[in-house]
């Protein structure tokens, strides 16, 4: 999701990393119907894959990503790669998800813009891109196309579905709609849906990309342009909420670029700095209509929704076990909506175990080498009975 | 395994849901679903012992027990256990009635601070007692509320409870004659069962 904590990871450290990685392509040609009623008439995926799948398949993970995350979950792309994917610090061999164990799946999810189908694709009746037309997609449909690249790959039942904010929130409704297919759970940094103020920042950021004149009602493809100004304003925004009030402090404190006040508006203070920075960087890498569909899919997510507004109810479907992880600075989904979720389990007599960790990193806590929940995550998933790894007899 | 574990295992049934207050690493819930096919959850707040739990896959919920709790609902559990923790919380009164509450029964076991040697230790020292199961001072000891056994069945009575079973042991877990006789002297930690 928001990779800005990772770059201290480098090849020095490529004995626990999965090295270098490609990414493979699923062209999926059955159609999908979509929760809005649309229907896409295939669809292709993005995805990465560690380790090896054991002979019995009882070893797969699926890994889904958050609001701004991608397929590329651990490893380097080429050799002089700096930057690990997403979630490096927790995937790799002797890591906490083992890939000496475990045979990892990442992908990028549909409506995404690094590789899978999205509005940057082309939109077979119009032979252009889909842009602002691309159907909206909801949790409920990723989990569907999910699924799908489930069967691709032979995968029976995944060991475990994993993932951190948004990647939680899958991991949650995998449970629900295919109770058979999942053994473990691994909610992190998660909510069981979002609050009030959750969905008033996620409208700011929206209303940021819509109301830049280069965004063109999303039809900005055509010109080779992008709504640089709007994106970068939705990304500052919401990595205000990533980070805690504590870390920012601990980070950049009131530090100045500059020695002395310039008594301008120009950026003089280093969090602003900051913030421009990584604004700046993820407009260039991230496509705006992309970031409207993701932060929709958020707002939407309720799967008490359908069962009476009762979370319990929801989860007395699931027949996985569950791990609950929430960090003390995280405000955006702070530990009281993790504490909802393990309620719901508790109530629904699930199996169930929750921490909740002590750190300064907010949200953001998920993507990072923080002790405690490293060692909490490894234990939990050195715990999963798997069998030993064999190549698969195809 | 400790003799108290021991004790408190013989009083759940088979297939029981259990919680358990104060879980440690989780050595009495892996036992009894290994043994009894129990199912349950235990409530920590040490780091340490979560982590023992997980790798124990034992269940376990990271939560202070004077926050009480309202996360459970009424009569869910057969058996509410909580092994010497009730003289570390804030109100004993208050999570009995709660551990009531969520559970149809619940097994307690706590130390005596009547038995003999804190009492002479008192009396000769005028200090307050420490020994090889209470080993704190006064101003650092967790142990907040500690009672008799006398104490503790006064509360009891209080609150109309019905003790269904009461096993007093010495330090090494042991119920012997003087324990049988004269429990409030010689006791050194009691296992109450107790019921609404």
């Amino acid at each position: 999701m928001h990779t800005q904590n990772n770059h201290s990871q480098t090849q020095q450290t490529q004995e626990d990393s999965v090295g270098i990685v490609v990414p493979s392509l699923f062209q999926c040609a059955t159609p999908l119907t979509l929760e809005c009623g649309k229907t896409l008439p295939g669809f292709e995926l993005v995805y990465e894959t560690y380790g090896t799948l054991n002979s019995s398949r009882n070893n797969a993970v699926l890994i889904c990503h958050a609001l701004s995350g991608h397929h590329h979950a651990a490893g380097f792309h080429h050799k002089d790669d700096k930057r690990p994917g997403w979630w490096d610090a927790c995937i790799g061999p002797g890591k906490a998800i083992d890939t000496n164990r475990f045979f990892v799946v990442s992908l990028n999810n549909l409506g995404g813009c690094h590789g899978s189908t999205g509005p940057k694709s082309v939109n077979p009746d119009t032979q252009k891109p889909y842009g602002p037309d691309f159907p909206i997609v909801t949790v409920k449909d990723w989990v569907v196309s999910q699924q799908r690249l489930m069967e691709h790959l032979g995968i029976p039942r995944w060991a475990a579905v994993a993932g951190g904010s948004l990647g939680a929130m899958q991991a949650m409704q995998w449970s629900i709609d295919f109770p058979d297919l999942v053994r473990y759970g691994l909610l992190i940094a998660a909510a069981p849906k979002l609050s009030a103020q959750n969905i008033a920042f996620n409208e700011v950021a929206r209303k940021a990309i819509l109301s830049d004149p280069e965004f063109r009602q999303g039809h900005y493809y055509e010109d080779d342009s992008y709504p640089k100004t709007g994106l970068s304003l939705a990304r500052m925004l919401g990595h205000i909420t990533y980070l805690s009030d504590e870390g920012m402090a601990e980070k950049f404190g009131r530090e100045l670029r500059n020695s002395g006040l310039n008594f301008d508006f120009n950026v003089e203070f280093q969090v602003e700095s900051y913030l421009n920075y990584q604004g700046e960087m993820f407009s260039k890498n991230f496509d705006a209509n992309t970031y409207l569909l993701m932060t929709r899919a958020l707002d939407y997510f309720d799967p008490a929704l359908a069962y009476d507004h009762d979370l319990s109810k929801a989860l007395s479907h699931a027949k996985a076990k569950f791990l609950v992880i929430s960090f003390t600075t995280d405000w955006r989904f702070s530990p009281q909506r993790s504490e909802e979720i393990v309620e719901a389990l508790l109530a629904a007599k699930k199996s169930v175990s929750y921490a909740e960790i002590d750190c300064p990193q907010g949200h953001d806590s998920f993507l990072l080498k923080i002790p405690r929940y490293i060692k909490l995550l490894k234990a939990y998933m050195d715990s999963i009975e798997v069998d030993n790894l064999g190549e698969v007899s195809e | 395994m400790r003799h108290d574990l021991a004790t408190i295992q013989q009083w759940i049934q088979p297939q029981a849901n259990v919680l358990d207050l104060g879980c440690g690493d989780g050595t009495l819930l892996a036992h009894l679903r290994n043994t009894k096919n129990v199912f349950g959850y235990g409530l920590e707040i040490n780091q340490d012992q979560i982590l023992e739990c997980v790798k124990n896959n034992v269940n376990v919920i990271e939560q202070d027990l004077d926050q009480g709790l309202d996360n459970f609902d009424n009569n869910s559990f057969d058996v509410v256990i909580m092994t010497q923790a009730l003289q570390a919380v804030h109100y004993p009164d208050r999570v009995i009635d709660d551990m009531l509450r969520v559970g149809k029964e619940c097994i307690i076991t706590f130390p005596n601070f009547g038995h003999w040697r804190c009492r002479l230790y008192l009396a000769l020292r005028g200090r307050m007692p420490v020994s090889k199961t209470l080993p704190y001072t006064w101003y650092n000891t967790p142990n907040i509320h500690l009672c008799t056994f006398k104490d503790f069945e006064a509360l009891c009575f209080r609150k109309q409870l019905k003790i269904l079973n009461r096993t007093v042991v010495d330090m090494n877990y042991r119920d012997g004659f003087l324990q049988r006789i004269f429990p409030n002297l010689f006791g050194e930690t009691a296992i109450y069962r107790v019921s609404r």
